[in-house]
């Protein structure tokens, strides 16, 4: 009755140097390396986020933060954007079951919503415009609308991306590389609703308040 | 095995990615739902609330949105303390640390620059001269 020598290999085995294991799975490597290029496109965003702090009160005579800024579509933006990230979660949840249907349901929902929150935006930047508030106006407003322009394209990029997404699960199927592409892509949205969090309380909710 | 020993994909929830639809998964998002909507919905109200004295506001709204970045890091991008999760979190760490110098230190010399700034008339002067 000696357990020794089961125990030592188990712990060998776990012990084993990653030299020893061979390379890494690809998910792993694909997604930390997304990751990677996440928090860098997060430290540029902190650039502008930079800019946009030292230039907020820069308004050159003309309007400022709290005459421009509607609480209401930020609220409506808000709750779009983190439904979204929501439905996007549960979109990788089916998609690791494989399970079509509730894939697609789910991307759908997410597209849709990410889609109201693009367009609620694009009005705004148009009713802001319109009065005369254009990024030439003071160096507040182009810090503003070069910070949340920059998240905008963001979501637009995401959108195509999803949309891509969906055709190749439709022509190709759940192969490890489209997989692998998903999980990338929720990671990615995921990121741009952490980037909005910043961006309506600094924007917006610091903006308004006096 | 192989799994524990390279630690997790940021974004997966399990080493495995085929597994039964999982309740778990689901209850993980939608805890983090709520959150972010309870914080959200705080800072809303922090925002436009007189209740509040108005001098600490901004800090409590810089607060509620650092409280929500990381409850969507945690539920929604899964990155935990777990000895799988370390590669991950020590990106994010080395994100956090640029982010922070950046923003800070770019607010404080160009706080610093304005201060040094002489006032206009004294700028005229030296123009005149």
């Amino acid at each position: 009755m000696n357990f020794a020598p089961t125990i030592e290999a188990v712990h060998h085995g776990a012990l084993l140097s990653a030299s020893e294991a061979g390379p890494a799975p690809k998910r792993l490597v694909v997604a930390y390396g997304f990751w990677i290029f996440l928090l860098s496109d997060i430290v540029m965003f902190a650039a502008f986020f930079a800019g946009y702090a030292v230039l907020v009160r820069a308004t050159a005579g003309g309007p400022t933060g709290a005459e421009l800024f509607d609480q209401t579509n930020v609220a409506i933006e808000t709750a779009c954007l983190l439904a979204s990230s929501f439905t996007c979660g549960l979109m990788s949840l089916a998609a690791n079951t494989r399970n079509r249907v509730r894939t697609y349901f789910f991307a759908l929902v997410t597209f849709v919503l990410g889609a109201a929150f693009l367009a609620l935006e694009i009005r705004e930047f148009g009713d802001m415009i319109a009065i005369g508030a254009t990024p030439h106006r003071s160096a507040f407003l182009s810090a503003f609308f070069a910070l949340v322009g920059c998240h905008g394209l963001h979501v637009a990029a995401g959108l195509v991306w999803l949309v891509v997404m969906m055709a190749q699960i439709a022509t190709r199927g759940f192969r490890p590389a489209v997989e692998r592409r998903l999980l990338c892509f929720s990671l990615f949205w995921h990121a741009l609703d952490i980037i909005w969090v910043g961006l309506f309380t600094v924007v917006y909710l610091m903006g308004v308040s006096p | 095995m192989t799994e524990a020993q390279y630690g997790r994909a940021p974004g997966d929830n399990s080493s495995d990615p085929v597994e039964a639809w999982e309740p778990s998964g689901l209850l993980v998002y939608t805890i983090g739902l709520l959150l972010a909507v309870l914080l959200t919905t705080t800072s809303f109200w922090v925002a436009n609330t007189s209740l509040l004295w108005a001098p600490g506001i901004a800090l409590g709204l810089a607060v509620l949105a650092i409280a929500q970045m990381g409850v969507h890091l945690v539920f929604f991008l899964h990155i935990t303390t777990g000895p799988d999760n370390t590669n991950n979190v020590l990106a994010l760490a080395f994100g956090v640390l640029i982010v922070f110098l950046v923003i800070a230190g770019s607010l404080w010399i160009m706080a610093d620059l304005n201060e040094m700034m002489p006032p206009a008339e004294l700028m005229d002067l030296h123009m005149q001269h």
